[in-house]
């Protein structure tokens, strides 16, 4: 089994450290309709983690409690080994959390470039007055912020569409956007909710190349959903599955591959 | 009759093109407030879905609290950075007080909200600073009174010197809220909560920053345009109505473009004076400026309902 301080290698040689996010007894109600009910898991420093499970299966909803849109009826969220207090989302970014969304939250009348910068709003230090007066310490920051928001859209290779606005570009792009956007925060975890829903096969790959290569390159901890099954299997180190609102399974590509609960649940069952 | 009106009118332009000239200056001259109230009332509906109805009554609060504090013995540039202070408690005000308790209501609310803060403000600037009709302290401000006669075509053009101060004025004023909503970081939040919330959210915005922010873009806004209205009409509740005119600006603009309340404000300015000294007093008896850009404003949108240049691309969910 796992150990919970020292981490565990992966099938594919790399070290994954300890703890970095805990969901304890998640259970979430909307009305009479429960989302969520009483699951726990966590997220390893350095991790791939999926999230899996048909629509409705509630995997939306427990995303968006780990960045603070949802409050959890019951549970708790730990958070580099401390319980996370009840949180507004843009607390909850500043902590260090970035996110995607399934249906593409971007800021469509403002450029690509303008679009990645707001993903550095979380490292703001300079005041408004200073910023009003494109004075000193506010100036450097644009620079420095700038320049991290250049090499992460170099890196996504998305250059030629710096100056486009966002509202012209096509799904596949506009998912690109959004991805760099999240990136420019430098965050100690990325959560990506379905960042390959409506691709081709080729997008597909070029994004489980991104997401791998983020993951490579600067150890961002990676939480994703994702529907495409070969895609979870290739590029996740664990996974969780859920189905109405239950856990149902929880391993590595493999055990969850053979586990007859997930089987009879989930892949069995036709979806999008 | 047609005549008068196809015809006559455009000879007259052409045969008194100095005359031209000074209408059109003096078009722009309002238009450039026009334009300047119409970016407040947009900042704002962006930002929080919220139609401003006080925007009017906050350039008379700024004008009567600068004009009141001066006539209390405070210098003139202290009372204007005062009154700033005061715009921006006013800002902090509305967004403890009226908007955080009441986000996520209906927008009609949130309207009757802001005539709630209009009559508090009307309420408040009478008791305080009293409602009778006051000078503003163009003078002590510095702002220059003379003006400056051009003979272009040998013919006549006055410039005063407080229409081109406002002028100068309000087109910088303009000009930085431009560069610092495209080329700072806080700008970028506002223009990114005005385009979608939620990711607003998801990139570390805070609601209440930036609200807070806005209201006070507009405070300022509110104050230039009370010292400019004020220093040619006198510092009254009249104002106000002034910055109703910023309404047909906002239905040819669009409610939500930035680029549009500008033109919108030029264009509004120009041709409601083309019309009144071409059309309107001829014709029509004069005094058509009060009425005509909202008429103009009602046929554009018979004809373009989304406005002039509101092309809107974003989907609201
Ligand atoms: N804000 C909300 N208000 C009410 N019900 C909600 C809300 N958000 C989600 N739900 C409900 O919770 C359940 C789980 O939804 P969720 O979006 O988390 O599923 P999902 O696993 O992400 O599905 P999909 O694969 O279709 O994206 C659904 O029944 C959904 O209708
Ligand atoms: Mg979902």
């Amino acid at each position: 089994m796992l150990d919970q301080t020292e981490g565990y290698i992966t099938a594919d040689g790399r070290q994954i450290g300890g703890t970095l996010m805990e969901m304890k007894n998640i259970t979430l109600k909307f009305g009479g309709l429960v989302a969520i009910q009483d699951i726990s898991f966590d997220i390893r420093e350095g991790e791939i983690r999926a999230i899996i499970g048909p629509n409705g299966a509630g995997k939306s909803s427990m995303l968006n409690i780990i960045s603070g849109f949802y409050t959890p009826t019951i549970g708790e969220v730990w958070y580099k080994g401390a319980k996370r207090p009840p949180m507004k989302p843009y607390e909850v970014a500043r902590m260090g959390v970035a996110r995607t969304f399934q249906n593409i939250a971007l800021f469509e009348g403002m450029t690509v470039l303008d679009n990645v910068m707001t993903g550095r709003l979380t490292h703001m230090k300079a005041g408004i007055g200073a910023q009003a007066l494109w004075w000193g310490k506010a100036q450097r920051e644009e620079i420095e912020n700038r320049e991290i928001c250049e090499k992460v859209i170099d890196f996504l290779e998305i250059q030629n569409i710096r100056k486009t606005p966002v509202g012209r570009l096509p799904y596949g792009l506009k998912k690109r956007v959004e991805l760099a956007r999240a990136l420019a925060a430098e965050p100690s975890i990325l959560l990506l909710d379905e960042p390959m829903a409506g691709m081709n096969v080729e997008e597909k790959e070029d994004m489980s190349r991104f997401i791998l290569d983020v993951n490579d390159e600067f150890g961002t901890t990676i939480a994703l959903i994702e529907h495409d099954m070969g895609v979870v299997m290739d590029i996740s180190d664990r996974v969780v599955v859920m189905d109405y609102g239950k856990k149902i399974g929880d391993g590595t590509p493999d055990e969850v591959r053979n586990n007859q609960d997930v089987i009879d649940a989930y892949l069995g069952v036709a979806h999008d | 009759m047609l005549k008068d009106i196809f015809i006559n009118p455009f000879v007259d332009m052409v045969e008194a093109p100095d005359f031209l000239l000074q209408v059109l200056w003096e078009g722009l001259v309002s238009g450039v407030l026009y334009a300047l109230i119409a970016l407040g009332f947009v900042l704002i509906f962006r930002s929080s879905r919220i139609f401003n109805f006080a925007q009017g009554i906050m350039v008379v609060f700024a004008a009567l609290t600068l004009v009141g504090l001066h006539s209390f013995g405070v210098p003139a540039w202290i009372s204007v950075l005062l009154t700033l202070g005061v715009m921006f408690v006013l800002a902090v005000g509305i967004e403890r007080v009226v908007l955080r308790p009441l986000v996520g209501q209906p927008d009609i609310i949130l309207f009757m909200a802001t005539i709630g803060i209009t009559l508090f403000l009307i309420g408040g600037g009478e008791i305080i600073f009293g409602g009778e009709n006051k000078q503003m302290i163009t003078e002590e401000l510095g702002i220059p009174t003379g003006d400056t006669v051009l003979e272009p075509w040998g013919g006549l053009l006055i410039l005063q010197h407080l229409d081109i101060t406002v002028v100068v004025v309000a087109c910088a004023l303009v000009a930085a809220l431009l560069a610092f909503l495209n080329y700072t970081q806080m700008g970028r939040a506002i223009r990114a909560l005005g385009d979608d919330h939620q990711a607003a959210l998801s990139v570390g915005i805070s609601l209440q920053t930036v609200w807070v922010l806005v209201w006070f873009i507009a405070g300022i806004i509110a104050l230039v345009t009370g010292i400019a209205w004020g220093a040619r009409a006198g510092v009254s509740f009249a104002l106000e109505v002034i910055a109703y005119k910023a309404l047909p600006v906002l239905m040819l603009g669009g409610l939500e473009s930035i680029a549009g309340a500008i033109i919108g404000g030029l264009m509004i300015g120009l041709m409601e004076k083309l019309f009144e000294i071409y059309w309107g007093q001829p014709l029509l008896g004069g005094n058509t400026e009060t009425w005509f850009a909202f008429v103009l404003a009602l046929i554009v949108l018979l004809f373009r309902p989304q406005g002039l240049f509101g092309e809107r691309i974003i989907e609201r969910v």
